[in-house]
């Protein structure tokens, strides 16, 4: 909330940060990337140092005011009638600063006001083009890349590249302004006066790196020791019945306070560093004083240069090292600024789906014949999961996909709903290529009802309108009704629009099956994909459950993972998949009367334990 | 907060000091502008060039001690707010170890985590801020405000029209902002909602074709984000250039009134330059001030929460003269009328639950989810206490027993397989640390996780990571199995522990266990027919009480509610 840059100082810079991998080409890309707020930017630039130098002029002014007083002073201490302050002239140079200060503030309020309009828009672009992206990038990336880190770019990146535009980029330009500006001001007013408030310079840069090295060192620790602590904390915590029910309190315990001691270690001494860091600052800013001060003094009294310059070069001196301390730490933001922008450069950078076909067929009328010709797919090239898959499903059957868990059951649905292309060979509905078809009018064709229930923080209407955005309310409530939904809802506190809260908690686990069978009933589809659920929601549940997807099937050519000997015995044909592939296919009898994987599969699941 | 407050008696003799300390290095550092003064009236004045370098030469020594006193106040603080911190951390964690799950309830894991992390850092954080500037920043106004009054005590009318300038300006800035600041952070915790519901919901919204509309809703939020905080930057913009024109003022103040004073021979060159550096330092250590009391109310949020975790009594605790009981291995539990409610709940969990599990059998509970099935198992190893009736293990009320030795005879494995960071070796020993060699191998074959071992390079040393991340859940599982079959317990509790495990597995597991812990007595909770049709007793629950006991042949014959949960998932063949 505060400016960081100016309150922050160089301790900050400890902390450290990401660092990009092509720091370059990302900074000029980033740059590109605002190319629409460029005329924007150089007029805040341009404010930035309008008014840095108006600030730049009044250590001056007020150097000469003083000089004049002294002047006065001087007069009348020595007894020269009539000898005064020249008042008129400190009034008019007094009135001359504070117009000087007050454009000064004007001019930085205006710029970081402007600043957070542009900061924010081009913050908003990025989220927006983020967002655009996750559309277009294959479900491939997702299924190999974890949420939170998807999550952390558009959040965590995208902010600090928000705030590293509202402090940091004009930061530079000021500091660059400043150590300019009073350089030449120096310069102008006393040589010699300059030399000496300089030499502290260097040797404040050398220390203020020695000790960020060292101090960035232990932050490095101790933020590796913190992240073990906090790891160990939710661990324990997360797993507390079994820590009791192990007698392990004790242990734990133990183990925590060697590491929350070793973590105080590292922490004080983190800290202690960073706190060195001003006291060695200002002692080396109090030597420019004292020895601006004392030479000062002696280039008065020899007449070289008037009181009031002293003064002047005492805020001077204070004023220049306050951006080259600053140095350190603006690098480091920089750093993690190009680093942030890097990695969500990485994902719009994504390949996106293949484009679709040039001239796609439509489908106007779906029968629902589906085959799977010669199919090969693998996720990865070296590793191919399904080899020369055929099948052939007639309009209206019915098809079950059993097997081990993790067996790849889903990946036969990844294909047919295009979420992953094929490798060699064709899926065909009604005999149509499905890459021939707009993925759009793919997805048209198939409902999906899956184990994973996932619905959104929104009211009821909306999470079954999900499939239809236009269906009208009298056939959400008829889908719901179909769907064996209706009666729930309606004993529901505000029915159709209650809103289903953010971890959809706020119904059961059968409920939300039953809403999810509802939006498929109200896309209405030619072909379904029906995942089972395998853990039990109540028996009441569980039995509306059935009916509602056996309602839902009829007519449609369904694909059913199942899990329930019911619907694998009624099933037209039996898909049976282990480690990937297709291994047996066949009815239930058919099966069974080969003895093979399927047998075993049936047995161990039903009459093992009989013996 | 006087909780956390009071872990400053620890340092009883360190804060004086720190105090003394800071009380030196202001006294001293407001020194300086007296010399240079000295330097100008004296030294320049009447050309004493030796006199300036004396008086310069004091000026270093006294910069030198200013820094050295600095850094030692920094060393005191930073060791003081570390081991604050630390001793809160343990305490905190030493409290929450022993709360039973009725409190973890109440508060939530989440919660606890946070306060034993965040907060205690949030707390140090304040302690070292405070131990630096809140003792200084009054010192530095103070010693100023008496010096400059001092010097001039006609002037001081300045300070009492800048000051509250000063601080009015930022208390208002703030006002305007918080509120705010609390909106966009909503804001973005709603964009945070938005983005992860495109991410976890993309196979449903590609399937539904929902892209665009699921990407206007992002969008939507995506523009709130942008106007509130461009508002709120916009009025933090203020800030900076306030704080310096308002310091400036002062300073063209200072030298009109300055000049006339001089003019008037009541005032000279060289104080009045120190007085310009007097106000100096005293504005900017109100700016210190007023920033230290905006952020005050974070940290004190903090220490609030820490404070109400400690204050926290759990209810669960080893009775004054615990019972112990020789018979070493029988394992008899019996309940007997036993109702329970969760703290706060309006309706009873379980009702009149009476039922006598024999040692050596096997006893099932099935029923819907929110029938009771796995509260009941829970009340054994007294993770929560009945609300009414009791609860026998070998003879004796549970309650009665000291906790550790009670849970000693417990073996329970929950419904999520959970593992600890570090080896596979060391997450079986998780129960008894000074296990055979032969028993650790003899419970990973029960739990058929000799395969998960013998497929790692590193065997038992394999490393399971954080939150095992690093292992399927159905090793989790088996390796959770395994974990309480190391301890040989009389009792096993199986809390739905076979969901993760597929059909083939889960039949393995039941047979090998089913031979191997013939003389344990065996609690499974499930919800797979074929898991538990083979148990001994049965016992089926509906709403919190008992529908039915007995075998499969028996419920399916007695128990409507049986008959309809064996019916969804067997044939019709295997019902009969």
């Amino acid at each position: 909330m505060t400016r960081g840059p100016r309150m922050g100082g160089p301790m900050m810079a400890m902390q450290g940060g990401a660092k990009a991998k092509n720091f370059k080409s990302t900074l000029m890309r980033l740059v590109r990337f605002s190319s629409d707020y460029w005329l924007q930017l150089i007029f805040i630039f341009l404010l930035a140092i309008a008014g840095t130098i108006f600030a730049i002029f009044s250590p001056r002014l007020l150097g000469d005011i003083t000089s004049k007083i002294f002047e006065g002073a001087m007069m009348m201490a020595m007894g020269v009638p009539g000898a005064s302050i020249d008042m008129g002239y400190v009034s008019q140079m007094l009135l001359i600063m504070l117009a000087l200060y007050i454009a000064s503030s004007a001019f930085t309020y205006f710029q970081s006001f402007l600043m957070a309009g542009v900061a924010q828009k081009i913050t908003y672009a990025f989220r927006r083009m983020i967002t655009e992206k996750i559309s277009k990038v294959p479900l491939k990336y997702y299924d190999s890349e974890p949420f939170g880190d998807i999550l952390s770019r558009i959040t965590n990146d995208v902010d600090t590249i928000a705030n590293s535009l509202q402090q940091s980029v004009t930061s530079v330009v000021t500091s660059v302004t400043t150590v300019i500006g009073i350089l030449i001001m120096m310069l102008i007013i006393n040589v010699p006066m300059t030399m000496i408030s300089l030499i502290s310079l260097p040797v404040s840069l050398i220390l203020i790196g020695s000790i960020v090295k060292v101090g960035q060192n232990y932050f490095r620790q101790r933020a590796a020791k913190l992240g073990e602590l906090n790891g160990m904390i939710e661990e324990n915590f997360g797993a507390h019945s079994i820590v009791k029910a192990f007698n392990a309190e004790k242990r734990s315990i133990e183990k925590f306070d060697k590491l929350s001691d070793s973590l105080t270690e590292t922490t004080w001494k983190a800290e202690f560093i960073s706190g060195m860091m001003m006291p060695i600052i200002s002692f080396i800013s109090n030597l420019s004083y004292v020895a601006v001060v004392v030479l000062g003094g002696y280039l008065v009294v020899d007449g070289k240069i008037r009181v009031g310059d002293i003064q002047s070069f005492i805020q001077y001196t204070r004023n220049f090292s306050q951006p080259i301390n600053q140095t350190a730490q603006i690098a480091n933001i920089l750093q993690s600024t190009v680093a942030a922008a890097e990695r969500v450069f990485e994902f719009l950078d994504e390949d996106e789906e293949p484009k679709e076909s040039t001239n796609p067929a439509t489908l106007d009328h779906v029968e629902g014949s589906v085959t799977f010709e010669n199919v090969s797919f693998g996720y990865s090239q070296d590793n191919v999961f399904i080899q020369q898959l055929n099948i052939d499903v007639k309009p209206g059957q019915r098809i079950a996909i059993v097997g081990p868990t993790g067996a790849g059951k889903t990946t036969l649905i990844n294909l047919l709903m295009r979420f992953y292309d094929v490798n060699h060979g064709s899926i065909k509905i009604d005999g149509v290529d499905i890459r021939d078809l707009k993925r759009k009018d793919l997805r048209k064709i198939f409902g999906m009802v899956l184990q994973d229930t996932w619905l959104f923080n929104g009211s009821i209407r909306e999470n079954i309108a999900f499939s239809n955005h236009d269906a009208t309310f009298e056939e959400i409530v008829q889908a719901a009704d179909n769907a064996k939904a209706d009666h729930f809802i309606k004993t529901l506190p505000d029915g159709y629009d209650m809103v289903i809260n953010e971890e959809a908690s706020n119904i059961s686990a059968g409920q939300k099956q039953l809403l999810t069978i509802a939006r498929a009933f109200l896309a209405d589809p030619a072909i379904l994909i029906l995942d089972e659920a395998t853990s039990s929601v109540d028996t009441r549940t569980e039995v509306l459950i059935q009916k509602a997807m056996s309602k839902l099937m009829r007519g449609r050519t369904s694909f059913i993972i199942a899990h329930r000997l019911s619907t694998i015995r009624d099933a037209d044909n039996i898909l049976v998949i282990n480690q990937g592939s297709v291994i047996e296919q066949g009815t239930h009898t058919e099966l069974m009367a080969k003895n093979g994987f399927y047998a075993q599969l049936y047995q161990s699941q039903f009459e093992f334990t009989s013996a | 907060m006087k909780k956390v407050y009071s872990y400053l008696r620890y340092y009883w003799w360190q804060i004086p000091l720190i105090f003394g300390l800071v009380f030196s290095q202001t006294l001293l550092e407001l020194e300086l502008p007296d010399y240079m003064s000295r330097i100008i009236n004296e030294g320049i004045l009447t050309r004493d060039v030796p006199l300036i370098i004396e008086i310069g030469t004091q000026m270093l020594l006294i910069a030198l001690v200013v820094s050295v006193l600095a850094i030692s106040i920094s060393f005191i603080s930073a060791r003081i707010g570390a081991s604050l911190s630390n001793r809160i951390r343990k305490d905190l964690f030493i409290k929450i170890e022993n709360f039973s799950l009725i409190e973890f309830e109440k508060i939530t894991t989440a919660s606890l985590i946070t306060r034993n992390t965040n907060d205690v850092q949030q707390v140090q954080m304040m302690i070292t801020m405070m131990l630096r500037m809140m003792i200084s920043a009054p010192l530095y106004a103070i010693i100023g405000f008496s010096k400059a009054y001092a010097l001039n005590a006609s002037m001081s009318w300045i300070f009492a029209v800048v000051i509250p300038l000063l601080v009015f300006m930022i208390v208002t800035l703030f006002t305007l902002v918080t509120p705010r600041y609390k909106l966009v952070q909503k804001l973005i915790d709603k964009l945070n909602l938005a983005a992860r519901e495109n991410l976890t919901g993309i196979r449903v919204i590609r399937a539904f074709n929902a892209q665009s509309s699921q990407e206007e809703k992002f969008h939507e939020v995506s523009e709130e984000v942008r106007v509130n905080n461009t508002i709120l930057q916009q009025i933090m913009s203020f800030m900076f250039p306030g704080i310096m024109l308002i310091m400036s003022l002062s300073t063209i103040l200072i030298v009109w009134v300055g000049a006339d004073r001089i003019n008037a021979q009541t005032l000279n060159v060289g104080d009045m330059l120190a007085f310009i550096q007097y106000a100096t330092s005293m504005l900017f250590s109100f700016v210190m001030l007023s920033m230290a009391f905006i952020m005050y109310p974070r940290a004190a949020v903090s220490g609030k929460r820490i404070a109400e975790v400690l204050a926290i009594e759990p209810q669960i605790n080893d009775p004054q003269y615990p019972k112990t009981n020789d018979c070493s291995l029988c394992g008899e539990i019996a309940f007997e009328n036993v109702y329970f409610r969760y703290p706060d709940a309006q309706k009873d969990v379980l009702r009149d639950i009476s039922f006598t599990a024999k040692a050596s059998t096997t006893t099932a509970f099935i029923g819907s989810t929110g029938s009771g099935k796995s509260t009941i198992v829970n009340l054994i190893p007294r993770f929560y206490d009945v609300t009414a009736g009791s609860i026998k293990v070998d003879g004796v009320d549970i309650r009665d027993y000291k906790q550790t030795t009670l849970r000693d005879k417990i073996g329970y494995i929950p419904q999520k397989g959970v593992l600890f960071s570090g080896s596979i070796d060391s997450n079986i020993r998780y129960g008894t640390v000074d296990a055979k060699d032969e028993d650790i191998v003899e419970a990973l074959d029960i739990a058929q996780a000799k395969e998960i071992v013998a497929e790692k390079a590193e065997g038992l040393e394999y490393l399971i990571a954080q939150g095992a991340t690093n292992v399927s859940g159905g090793q989790k599982q088996r390796l959770s199995i395994a974990r309480a079959l190391a301890k040989k317990p009389e009792i096993y509790i199986f809390d739905d522990s076979f969901s993760a495990l597929d059909y083939k597995t889960d039949a393995l597991l039941r047979k090998a266990l089913k031979d191997k812990l013939a003389d344990a007595t065996v609690l499974i909770v499930g919800q797979r027919v074929s898991t538990i049709r083979h148990a001994d007793q049965i016992i089926v629950l509906e709403n919190g009480t008992i529908v039915g006991s007995g075998t499969h042949q028996q419920l399916l014959e007695e128990c409507p509610v049986y008959l309809e949960i064996a019916a969804s998932q067997l044939s019709k063949e295997e019902l009969a």
